[in-house]
């Protein structure tokens, strides 16, 4: 038991800006983001507590901290979709100023939210490969799908993603 | 078109919102939250997780309240905004409305049992350490349940302060000494001084002619009697051979 929580504590500290980072991604507001990240975390305590020892050493945390944020934001969604309001809103300013700060927290808002308006399955997989920096081969793995399926939607809705960018008249 | 995958990069270099960590430690039993709360008592801070109430104390500052719960309770702790009804619940349990939960996890199972024992003990009321002792089915137990008390990680919410000596003397509180145990128990209505004058007298129950109960001097069943009924008892063995039994309710002794 006491190894457990060890183990949990660590995995914690260790991961909580990567899990959150993602939750961000996914869900596209900050506010659920916590949410996400918070269950991500209480769901591998519960499953930590249920392993061997073994299978805690053996454990890849990353990959699969990974599935289970994706799991939880998948139960969580289902049937409600991000609202769509952001979306033509502001523009993407390239001003820096006093506010710069504020600016960068609104930007970084802006694309969250730009990306959590992509359909799911192309969400998931653009976010892992390219917010979360995973290998192609770390990213099916943590979806539990083929490599090529994976590649293909990165490449999706990376299409979707520039075509938006492009409709914003960024250049 | 490079400028997508700049941006997704920096969405992934967002950072957790401070406290992240420990809200999340606290969420899984493993740290506990706590804030400062203005009672009866004046400023008591309090620390909770999902098992209930976990440690209470008048501490000076933040920085000292933390640092003895980490020594004593030996678990994380998060300062956090309470949630909306717990400042009422806690004015309710101090006041004697209702009982909240505790979490007693790390105490030895002795503790554990004088606590839960000591949280019967109604408002109002005192019990004599022994009580205590002979209750738990550790009648030797007596200074055992003494250092069981002083180290009570929850003060005013597990009420340690109705436990005082049979002499009558009040006896040390943890909770912030002799005269802050006084005051709570005036506050809570123990009559002291008939309490101790009793007690220099060497009375250590009393008993109703009518009904032939002997009961502790505080117990809330005997005081409708009225003042020339009332007898005074020096031991137990005093009032059964006056032909009394224990009251059930503060049962000073073992009912035969």
């Amino acid at each position: 038991m006491e190894g457990t929580e060890r183990v949990f504590e660590r995995l914690v500290h260790e991961h909580q800006h990567r899990v959150y980072a993602l939750s961000l991604a996914l869900t596209g507001n900050s506010h659920d983001a916590e949410d996400v990240a918070q269950d991500t975390f209480l769901r591998a305590y519960r499953a930590l507590a249920t392993y061997p020892p073994d299978r805690i050493r053996e454990l890849k945390q990353k990959a699969w901290l990974h599935r289970i944020a994706v799991n939880v934001v998948r139960n969580r969604v289902r049937g409600v979709r991000p609202s769509l309001v952001e979306l033509n809103g502001s523009e993407p300013s390239l001003s820096s100023g006093p506010e710069d700060d504020v600016m960068r927290k609104a930007e970084i808002d802006e694309l969250a939210a730009r990306v959590a308006c992509l359909p799911a399955r192309y969400r998931e997989a653009v976010v892992l490969r390219h917010v979360q920096d995973l290998s192609y081969a770390e990213v099916a793995e943590a979806l539990g799908q083929p490599v090529g399926t994976v590649k293909a939607n990165v490449h999706r809705g990376l299409k979707i993603l520039r075509g938006e960018n492009h409709g914003d008249g960024d250049d | 078109m490079a400028t997508v995958m700049i941006d997704l990069k920096r969405l992934g270099d967002v950072k957790a919102p401070a406290g992240f960590a420990e809200r999340v430690l606290a969420q899984a039993g493993m740290a506990d939250s706590y804030a400062v709360f203005d009672t009866v008592l004046g400023p008591v801070y309090v620390a909770w997780n999902r098992l209930g109430v976990s440690a209470a104390m008048r501490s000076k500052s933040s920085a000292e309240f933390e640092s003895w719960f980490r020594k004593d309770v030996g678990r994380q702790l998060v300062r956090v905004d309470p949630p909306a009804d717990l400042a009422a619940k806690i004015e309710d349990q101090l006041e004697g409305r209702r009982r909240l939960r505790f979490d007693l996890r790390g105490l030895t199972s002795f503790s554990q049992a004088v606590l839960s024992k000591t949280l019967e003990i109604p408002r109002g009321q005192v019990r004599p350490y022994g009580w205590i002792a002979r209750e738990i089915g550790h009648p030797a137990a007596v200074r055992a349940v003494g250092t069981a008390l002083a180290n009570n990680p929850i003060p005013y919410f597990i009420p340690c302060h109705r436990v005082i000596r049979s002499d009558g003397v009040i006896g040390n509180y943890g909770g912030g000494g002799p005269e802050a145990k006084k005051n709570i128990l005036t506050l809570e209505g123990v009559q002291l001084k008939r309490l101790q004058q009793l007690a220099r007298a060497g009375f250590r129950y009393e008993g109703v002619r009518s009904t032939k109960v002997f009961c502790f001097p505080t117990c809330y069943h005997g005081r409708a009697a009225k003042e020339q009924n009332i007898v005074q008892f020096h031991s137990e063995q005093e009032a059964y051979s006056a032909g009394y039994r224990p009251c059930k309710h503060c049962r000073p002794a073992v009912v035969a």
